[in-house]
């Protein structure tokens, strides 16, 4: 008979970090995420053509299409992997080892989260520098559009963090559909307060100007326009964009944690 | 920095035979039907308690809430009610699940990884050190006979591969407590007779094993205590060596020659000059072999048959749900 080894209870980012490899190596193995990659890469280098077909701004449609097809492109890396994140686990019964180990279900959403940010911000990177190429060639300047790549990828982490939350709490089916409805809600949560204006003081005026301050902002991350013109943003704004964003990443990521706290794995 | 579970160092701790590593009392669980309609009972008030460097199983037919309590002893179900602690802490003490290692049923891992990543990612989940885990990996990979599959993808892994690099990832970070939720499911003789030289193995090493099983001879076989589950209450439980030694029900004896006809035996079949009888006890049998002996005859074998597991099972099934019975 021998004495075990000593029982060691891992410090909480190794059990972050194993969590996070694991999304990240599943993830890149994926071939939805190279479909999307490339397709997203084909529309950037179409950006160039459809550019002929204007007179005088070539450039700025090169930068719009471009900047607009990391956002989209990320948003739906975001959303086709993000809502099967936690269902695939359950599904497959995976997550019943995996937390039977000295991990915390916040630890596991962490990780989940980290291992799919990671692939975004890749995907991201490869995207700007497929644009930044383009630029260069015609020589532009692409580091005036770091700003605008920079919040697509914090907005993707909001969007992230919602795909998570819905994939803990239902199918992959209704967690898309309602991390899509977030993802427009959040962009048009400035019709919300405008209609909460129109309305005269109470309960309808109220729920609006609730509504405005719950929803994500997701507007507020787009400063596409802003630097495909050569507008200068307001101090601090990239700042402080960043910073709620963040903010809102991590209370929807303690919602998702929340939930998978509550959830027998039966 | 990576702590030590809750208990004394290596070097001073001494492993206890009478330390109960499972303790579960009155616990209860029911689930809610399709959109909340209805309620199955899947576990109610069971006691259960399992010492250090027992094998224990968990028997019962299917739906009888074996996984269930499985699932409740490692924090994935919350019990309604009850209480369960794994050395002395609830299972959502992760410095409880730090001393243990599982395996669920029908087990299905990521097939992204390969042997190999999947030991090491779990490996990286408990926070042991890339050094060692160079080291331990591959020989855990050896340990279940999956040396030469380091590189194979899961996918292409047969299910009794599958099942045995399950049972790596669930021992090979050297667990006190182990739970094995049906091993032999699923798995040819071989496969079967392998989980068992493992989990016999553990048991030398001084490991306690907790297992559900359905096959009641491999229970049989390795078992020092079962408890026997039905509809989510405990039918009996105790050590099987009481079940063994205790219950000789009778003997079977093999006769060559003339049968005498004044020993009190029941015939249970003739093949020419050999006869196969049963006798009800010791004394009977004595004076059978008596008899066989003045006639002439010879008495080839005599087999004590003993109440199975199976016996046991079918018997206590059979009965009306109500207190757990046998030795405690």
């Amino acid at each position: 008979m021998s004495a075990p080894a000593p029982a060691r209870v891992p410090p909480p980012w190794a059990a972050i970090v194993a969590i996070g490899l694991n999304t990240f190596r599943e993830a890149i193995r994926d071939r939805i995420l190279y479909l999307l990659l490339v397709f997203a890469l084909v529309v950037i280098g179409a950006s160039r053509l459809l550019s002929l077909l204007t007179v005088g701004s070539e450039d700025k449609i090169i930068k719009d299409l471009g900047l607009s097809a990391i956002s989209i492109f990320g948003v739906m890396t975001a959303g086709f992997m993000g809502v099967s994140l936690v269902f695939k686990e359950i599904e497959r019964r995976t997550v019943y080892t995996l937390l039977a180990n000295p991990v915390r279900r916040w630890q596991f959403v962490t990780g989940k989260f980290a291992g799919l940010l990671s692939v975004l911000v890749l995907n991201v990177t490869l995207m700007y520098a497929a644009l930044a190429v383009l630029l260069w060639i015609r020589g532009e300047q692409p580091l005036a559009l770091a700003p605008a790549v920079l919040l697509t990828g914090v907005e993707l982490a909001v969007v992230t963090a919602f795909a998570l939350l819905f994939s803990s709490l239902t199918n992959p089916i209704l967690a898309a559909v309602w991390t899509f409805a977030v993802y427009v809600t959040g962009h048009l949560v400035w019709s919300v307060r405008l209609l909460g204006e129109r309305l005269p003081p109470g309960f309808a005026r109220g729920t609006c100007e609730a509504l405005y301050w719950l929803l994500p902002n997701l507007d507020r991350m787009n400063v596409r326009a802003e630097v495909v013109h050569g507008i200068a943003l307001p101090d601090g704004f990239l700042a402080v964009s960043a910073l709620y964003g963040a903010s809102y990443t991590v209370v929807v990521l303690a919602l998702a944690s929340l939930a998978l706290e509550r959830k027998d794995f039966a | 920095m990576s702590e030590v579970a809750g208990s004394p160092p290596a070097a001073a701790r001494v492993p206890d035979p009478a330390e109960v590593v499972v303790r579960i009392r009155g616990l209860g669980k029911a689930f809610r039907g399709h959109l909340g309609i209805g309620r199955t009972v899947a576990v109610d008030g069971l006691d259960l308690e399992v010492r250090r460097g027992e094998i224990f199983g968990l028997l019962g037919p299917n739906g009888a809430g074996k996984t269930t309590t499985l699932k409740m002893l490692l924090g994935l179900v919350r019990p309604d009610r009850g209480e369960v602690l794994l050395f002395g802490l609830p299972p959502s003490d992760p410095r409880a699940r730090a001393r243990l290692g599982y395996l669920p049923e029908n087990p299905y891992f990521y097939d992204h990884l390969t042997a190999a990543e999947f030991l090491d990612f779990y490996a990286r989940l408990r926070g042991i050190p890339a050094d060692e885990r160079r080291v331990r990996v591959p020989r855990a990979l050896e340990r279940v006979g999956l040396g030469d599959r380091a590189g194979t993808p899961l996918r292409k892994l047969s299910k009794g591969m599958t099942q045995r690099l399950g049972l790596a990832q669930a021992i090979g970070h050297d667990p006190e407590l182990v739970i094995l939720d049906e091993p032999m499911s699923g798995l040819d003789p071989v496969g079967r007779r392998e989980v068992r030289d493992r989990i016999l193995e553990l048991r030398e090493a001084g490991r306690t094993v907790f297992f559900s099983s359905h096959i009641l001879q491999d229970a049989e076989m390795i078992c020092d205590r079962v408890a026997i589950l039905d509809r989510g209450r405990l039918r009996w439980e105790g050590a099987l060596r009481d079940l063994v030694s205790r219950n000789v029900r009778w003997f079977e004896v093999e006769v060559v020659g003339a049968l005498p006809p004044d020993v009190p035996c029941e015939r249970v079949s003739r093949e020419g000059e050999r006869h196969l009888v049963q006798v009800a006890d010791v004394g009977r049998l004595a004076r059978l072999i008596d008899a066989v002996q003045r006639a002439g005859g010879q008495v080839v074998s005599v087999w004590p048959r003993r109440e199975t597991l199976e016996d046991l099972f079918l018997r206590e099934l059979g009965r009306p749900p109500g207190r757990a019975e046998g030795p405690r």
